[in-house]
């Protein structure tokens, strides 16, 4: 059997790990390839060295049967491999047409042949059914579909070979279904598809074999119909991992966060979220469900004092602290896990260790009359790294930028949970990371739980706010619609709530 | 350690792009840059005009290279400079205490006179979001027509309209020690002063929360504001303290190096100060050295054009080019990148071909 790419024994360094430790992975003509792994197991290294972003230090690519040197991504594209990154690369202020041909613009003449472009785009769009509109602006359509020009993208430069880096981090569950679609007709149409993901669900969903990766080593490559999403989960961790959620049953005690009537404008000035109310009382996690964009981030930077808020009050411990500065509420025990991990988390460009003491540098024993105290910061960042198991070249001296999306979220998290709040805001908390990371996450935030502490999760995924929650609150454009009891729901009844059903009913 | 190295590459190659400008222009670059660096190191008074050209730079290096830490460029160097040495000049023409006393208050004046320059751009930044280059470019005309009003009007010469009145020996920072130590230079405690700022501007950088603080507002504001950091405190800090060193500049150079301003230039020592920075990789003690080298550049310019046909424009074309490559740094860290590597496979396939030999 001819595979069209064979990696054989790749192997790459980087200084203080070794990425990627002989790695094989084959690629038959017209499937679907999962490439499963932890964060930081070496996936993304990988597929760098098959796109050509990354020289391997050893082993050989073999693609259509020959072997190849792929020096840089044009070579790559040469060969027909294409990419769709997990953060696009595109022009906001471009149209999709613009954006497809950037770099080999159809020419009649002098000047760019614009529409020969976009029919071929809209021929391609209808093909794989991926309904693109060619003159539409990027920064006008939706995450889903800017995704989709990246695949027509690497189609217009003639791809057979797609690599899709965690495609679905950034979608939500419709357009993740859609995108599964549109997958299943590329490769009936004879692409070959390479998935890198962690997702045991999407796997088993579309996949037809899939190579799992641990710490850069191969494990084993398998058909996805003969395992479970449990054997693939303990192929990737190393260790039987349990999906459940364990815990006791919450003992709420006293109130520690009170939102009362909170009204907030959002970027667009408009009022992003109106006349909102939240209760949580320590030894309890209340999650937030809602499709995104429907008032969660305005919830979580009022109670953080991020934006200001218009109207109402926010108590924390019966104290008042609505128009209090960030920094008073970070010591008065408010905890933030951003969304954003890397726009507000870290300092990219600090090492691990100076981005563990991000809020706590002025106090003892970080610093002392204004002076750092390096040693006491190390100590307190080994501290983190070892308790939250987070993976780095070089430990706290690793430059936060150096570490792969789950080993800093680990970090954050490390970060946030060791300040002991009594509130701890969760945004997010385990978005990309791998099942092993998730369950190790989910155990760290239902132990700060049973602490006493409270603990507002908000999350997209659906699973973990019914799975981590005692009650969940749903919102739908910026109102609060309802509550629930976490265990006596299930996912029809919050996600009708979630489109705004049921509102008149349980209010 | 890498960067010191790329900063060294980028001379190295300035020095190469001027010397292959001499050998164009018909001139030997041998005797060009012997006669260069002699202008500038060759006897003990010519190295202490060498560091007292370098100590405005210092202060301008570091000025630029302490905003630009905390994420802003600071190109009103040269009017801060005008506005820290008019305060400074004011004070000498005008108080009349002893000099130890004098001298202090002179410098706290230059480096406040700097310091309320930059003010004004940091307060339109953290209030109106108003960005630092455009707003410090247009402090510097302000200041240079400042200048050009207080100086005649309140300050005025004895003989000439353009220029200050001389401040009298014990109102600068001329000192008759160093002088002595250098053989009749014009190097003064201006110097002294600076090597005390790059420490401690070092030291504040790399030991303190203050520093700490500022460069995470500069790296990622947006985590440093989620962290409770007050962004436009800092921002606003930054620049004083930015301002306050080029303030300090104007003071070395207006009643160290000179003891009279003149109206209508703009000092080239301000923007001189952005490429230090760029050459020192904005690290103080980078900086520091970086200073040296234009000033002794500029300093052996003179002997060079003396003593040759090679016109003295050359020094300012290596400059150029040395920042050129600075600015660059990046190509030339792929270089050492490619350099290294190429050397790792050599060893490796030396060592491929003596197993195979056994």
């Amino acid at each position: 059997m001819e595979y069209v790419v064979e990696m054989r024994n790749i192997r790459k360094e980087f200084p203080g790990v070794v990425a990627n430790d002989n790695i094989s992975l084959t690629l038959k003509k017209g499937e679907i390839h999962a490439l499963l792994g932890e964060n930081g197991a070496g996936k993304s290294t990988l597929m760098s060295i098959l796109f050509g972003m990354y020289q391997p230090d050893s082993g050989s690519i073999y693609v259509r049967g020959k072997e190849v040197k792929i020096s840089n991504p044009n070579v790559a594209n040469e060969l027909g491999i294409g990419m769709v990154h997990q953060h696009f690369k595109l022009v906001e202020n471009f149209t999709v047409t613009q954006n497809i041909i950037l770099g080999l613009e159809p020419k009649k003449g002098l000047h760019i042949d614009i529409e020969s472009a976009a029919k071929r785009i809209e021929d391609l769009s209808k093909k794989y059914g991926l309904n693109v509109d060619p003159y539409a602006k990027i920064e006008n359509i939706s995450v889903g579909m800017q995704q989709r020009v990246e695949i027509i993208k690497t189609l217009y430069r003639n791809a057979d070979i797609l690599i899709f880096d965690e495609p679905t981090a950034v979608l939500t569950p419709m357009e993740i279904e859609e995108l599964m679609e549109i997958m299943r007709n590329l490769v009936k149409e004879g692409k070959s598809i390479i998935l890198i993901t962690h997702k045991l669900k999407e796997i088993k969903a579309v996949a037809d074999r899939c190579t799992v990766i641990r710490r850069g080593k191969t494990i084993g490559t398998v058909n996805v119909d003969e395992v479970s999403e449990e054997k693939l989960a303990e192929m990737m961790v190393g260790r039987h991992v349990s999906f459940k959620v364990e815990k006791e049953e919450s003992k709420p005690g006293k109130t520690i966060l009170k939102m009362e009537n909170v009204s907030v404008r959002n970027k667009k000035k408009v009022l992003g979220l109106k006349n909102f109310d939240l209760e949580i009382r320590g030894g309890e996690i209340v999650g937030i469900a809602g499709v995104d964009g429907n008032g969660q981030t305005e919830i979580v930077e009022a109670i953080t004092g991020l934006t200001k808020v218009e109207e109402g009050h926010i108590y924390l411990n019966d104290e008042d602290i609505t128009h209090i500065p960030i920094s008073e509420r970070i010591k008065k025990g408010v905890a933030h896990i951003p969304e954003d991990r890397q726009k507000r988390g870290l300092v990219l460009d600090y090492t691990i260790g100076e981005n563990m003491v991000l809020e706590t540098y002025y106090k003892e024993p970080f610093s002392k009359r204004g002076l750092l105290n390096k040693k006491a910061i190390l100590e307190y960042a080994e501290k983190i790294i070892e308790n939250f198991d987070v993976r780095s070249g070089e430990g706290a001296h690793s430059k936060a930028r150096g570490l792969s999306g789950g080993n800093q979220q680990k970090a954050i998290i490390g970060r946030e949970i060791e300040l002991n709040p009594d509130l701890l805001i969760a945004v997010q908390p385990t978005r990309g990371l791998d099942v092993g990371s998730i369950e190790y996450i989910h155990k760290r935030l239902v132990e700060h739980r049973d602490k006493g502490k409270a603990v507002l999760l908000i999350s997209l995924e659906l699973d973990e706010v019914l799975q981590l929650s005692d009650r969940i609150v749903v919102v739908n454009n910026g109102e609060r619609v309802g509550e629930l009891i976490a265990a006596e729901t299930n996912e029809n009844e919050v996600g009708l709530m979630m489109a705004g059903i049921g509102k008149e009913e349980k209010a | 350690m890498r960067r010191v190295i790329v900063s060294l590459i980028a001379v190295l190659f300035g020095i190469i792009a001027g010397a292959i400008l001499m050998a164009v222009t018909g001139n030997s670059p041998i005797e060009g840059f012997s006669y260069l660096f002699q202008g500038g190191l060759k006897t003990i008074d010519r190295i202490g005009n060498t560091l007292a050209t370098a100590t405005p730079l210092i202060f301008t290096g570091l000025s630029v290279a302490f905003a630009f830490r905390t994420g802003m460029f600071n190109i009103g160097t040269p009017g801060q400079m005008l506005i820290g040495g008019l305060f400074a000049t004011a004070i000498g023409l005008t108080v009349d205490i002893a000099k130890p006393l004098l001298l202090l208050l002179m410098i706290v004046a230059g480096f406040v006179g700097g310091a309320l320059w930059a003010f004004i751009p940091g307060l339109l930044k953290a209030k109106f979001n108003v960005h630092e280059v455009v707003s410090t470019i247009m402090m510097n005309w302000v200041a240079y027509w400042t200048v050009y009003y207080v100086v005649p009007g309140y300050f005025k010469g004895e003989y000439l309209e353009t220029e200050s009145k001389k401040l009298p020996a014990d109102s600068t920072l001329r000192s008759e020690f160093l002088s002595d130590l250098f053989n009749g230079s014009y190097i003064n405690n201006g110097f002294i002063l600076a090597i005390i700022t790059t420490i401690i501007i070092a030291f504040i950088i790399n030991k303190t929360t203050l520093g700490y603080q500022l460069k995470a507002v500069g790296f990622n504001k947006h985590a440093a504001e989620y962290a409770g950091m007050k962004v436009n405190r800092n921002i606003i800090l930054s620049l004083l303290i930015a301002g306050g060193l080029s303030g300090l500049a104007g003071v070395a150079q207006y009643a160290g190096n000179a003891d009279v301003m003149q109206i209508g230039i703009m000092p080239s020592q301000g923007f001189d100060g952005i490429a230090v920075a760029l050459l020192g990789a904005n690290a103080p003690f980078g900086v520091f050295f970086a200073a040296i080298f234009f000033g002794m550049l500029y300093a052996g310019t003179g002997f060079m054009s003396a003593m040759t046909d090679i016109p003295p424009e050359i020094a300012n074309t290596i400059i150029a080019i040395i920042i050129y490559f600075a600015a660059t740094s990046i190509l030339i860290e792929r270089m050492i990148n490619w350099f290294i590597r190429g050397k790792k496979r050599k060893k490796e396939k030396l060592a491929g071909s003596k197993e195979g030999e056994q």
